[in-house]
């Protein structure tokens, strides 16, 4: 168990130098000459050198990469250049929103479509079937954005019966702040149902053609008992990989949505962020969401013993 | 009867998803196509006479808070939504298929190190790596395709490389090489056509996904560039008339999802039948 750990946690540390080399070589090199927005003349040679020095750009590109990331691990990640804000207090202060909507949609879609797509699978062709892969299908050609569009237009303008846009926080007013969290949560939880519903129906078809499958039936025991005790178990592991991998799905999703329903989360500081060319927030705010999908998938892979019984340590 | 209803459904199931997926295809590719050659109205011309006309005679799909025709809009929108999504899983797809398959076929370190960005590039979500890559390249067309297809080339690596490992092993490909076949030759004779049933079904879901990130970014404004029309800027541009004017919100999402559909579909059945298991 503890070596499987250790040996998890190694593989983390590639992936992680890799996604920094690219972010590093992305938003660090690319873009310019980052000092030239910092001096107030272009013609004033002095000024720009001195910029560049305490930028930190007159050292060679591995110096450089080499001490940004040291800062990164102290937790500096910058400031904004429009308002000067350290980075990182913006991500926390914008992350607690994302999470709560990434976190009730991903909720909602698991306890809907867990049990969905395992009652497909083991009635397989029956009109139930159908209709589920046929629902699936539909959710999953409904951007999120349009329907969240049609939600608000239907709830918020034409029945009033919503608020449109705007964000309290649930810390603050519970019922308030959960009434202006309604659509977005809808609007991102239909597209997770119908991933989720169709990977839980493949994998309990999968796992219903094992023969142990057939060996439980044959021995007498009740369908009931085959499905809860014999046929779940094993197929609900690889479905909760994708729960970890939908992750990154949910953080592109929740992008549109936050702009849309105008909802202080990372999503709309990272849109907010490139429309004023904000860089250092760009970087912030995708370094985070790397690190954020590395940590979960880290953790669903420490949990996959835990639900599927075949895999030993 | 109930094993008559039940081969029924199941031929059903089999079918239907295709047919279906073809026919709207087969629509939305004429929309398209026909713009090349002309629309109903001028897609740019603005007559403020004719704002938030609601559909009828003269504009099928209504007109937009400018006067312009929505479904000459659309057919344009078409156009740019369907090329953009196949430029951008065409350029995953060769981009993924060449370094998948050279890396794999090679093994060694050059697997090894590729496979390590490959994993780590997974971990960057989609949309915003997209994002970030759209800040760097700039808005448009161009822009777009480029970054979508750099951000989905990791997911056919992957798909590629895990086909190009056991094809490897095959007796086939060693008799490729005794025959002295240089390395290129096998890898493009022998062990790339192979991959193609892989490849079909990653292609499907990519376009999909690109078409539906294009219409994303385009309404978050970073798309291609207004006044051009696209369905995800025209469903941005639709929020403020969306109580009054529903045909602008129902006409674009509607063939957004209506397009979706059709590849999820189609992906769906070809993926059904390569999978043996499933017939």
């Amino acid at each position: 168990m503890i070596s499987y750990l250790l040996r998890r946690l190694l593989l983390v540390v590639p992936t992680v130098l890799i996604s920094l080399v690219v972010v590093f070589v992305l938003l660090r090199v690319i873009p310019g000459d980052p000092a030239l927005m910092q001096v107030a003349d272009l013609n004033d040679t002095a000024a720009l050198e001195e910029a560049r020095r305490d930028l930190g750009l007159d050292r060679s590109l591995p110096q450089q990469f080499a001490s940004w990331t040291a800062s990164l691990a102290r937790g500096d990640f910058g400031q904004s250049i429009r308002s000067g804000e350290p980075v990182q207090q913006m991500i926390w202060r914008s992350f607690p929103v994302t999470a709560q909507i990434v976190g009730l949609a991903t909720l909602l879609a698991a306890l809907i479509a867990i049990p969905a797509g395992l009652l497909a699978a083991w009635r397989q062709h029956t009109p139930f079937d159908v209709a589920v892969v046929g629902l699936a299908a539909l959710c999953l050609s409904v951007p999120s954005f349009w329907l969240a569009l049609l939600l608000l237009t239907l709830f918020g303008v034409t029945l009033g019966w919503l608020p449109t846009v705007g964000y309290v926080a649930m810390s603050d007013d519970l019922l308030r702040g959960a009434l202006y969290l309604i659509m977005p949560v809808i609007a991102l939880t239909m597209t997770e149902l119908a991933t989720m519903a169709r990977m839980a129906r493949s994998s309990t078809i999968d796992v219903m053609r094992l023969e142990y499958v057939t060996n439980a039936r044959a021995k007498g025991l009740s369908q009931r008992r085959v499905l809860w005790r014999h046929i779940f178990p094993n197929a609900f592991a690889p479905t909760l990989t994708v729960i970890g991998l939908l992750l990154g799905n949910l953080l592109s999703g929740v992008v549109v949505i936050e702009t849309m329903f105008s909802l202080p989360g990372l999503g709309r500081m990272m849109v907010n962020g490139i429309f004023m060319r904000d860089y250092p927030v760009v970087q912030g705010v995708l370094l985070f969401s790397v690190f954020l999908t590395i940590t979960i998938n880290v953790v669903v892979d420490l949990l996959y013993p835990v639900f599927d019984p075949r895999v030993r340590l | 009867m109930k094993r008559f209803l039940r081969s029924f459904l199941r031929f059903g199931r089999r079918q239907w998803n295709a047919r279906i997926g073809l026919v709207i295809g087969a629509v939305m590719a004429a929309m398209a196509l026909a713009s090349l050659l002309d629309t109903p109205h001028d897609p740019l011309a603005i007559d403020i006479t004719a704002r938030l006309q609601p559909p009828g005679a003269a504009h099928w799909f209504g007109t937009d808070q400018f006067g312009r025709d929505v479904f000459s809009r659309m057919m344009i929108g078409a156009r740019v939504s369907l090329a953009t999504g196949l430029m951008a899983a065409a350029g995953a797809l060769i981009l993924g298929a060449v370094i998948g398959s050279g890396t794999a076929f090679a093994g060694g370190w050059a697997d090894r190190i590729t496979s390590a960005c490959m994993d780590s590039l997974m971990a960057f979500p989609g949309l915003l790596l997209a994002l970030a890559l759209i800040s760097v390249l700039g808005a448009g067309q161009m822009g777009v395709v480029l970054a979508l297809a750099l951000a989905y080339t990791p997911v056919v690596v992957r798909v590629v490389r895990s086909s190009v490992l056991s094809i490897r092993e095959k007796d086939y490909v060693e008799a490729s090489r005794a025959l002295g076949n240089p390395a290129i030759v096998t890898l493009f004779r022998h062990v790339l056509p192979n991959c193609v049933a892989p490849l079909t079904v990653i292609g499907s879901s990519l376009f999909a996904a690109a078409l539906l990130s294009e219409s994303a970014l385009s309404f978050l404004g970073l798309g291609v560039p207004p006044p051009n029309p696209t369905w995800g800027g025209m469903l941005a541009d639709s929020r403020q008339f969306a109580a009054t004017a529903a045909w602008l919100v129902l006409a674009p999402g509607a063939a957004i999802s209506l397009t979706l559909l059709a590849i999820n579909l189609l992906g769906d059945a070809i993926r059904d039948h390569l999978d043996p298991r499933m017939n």
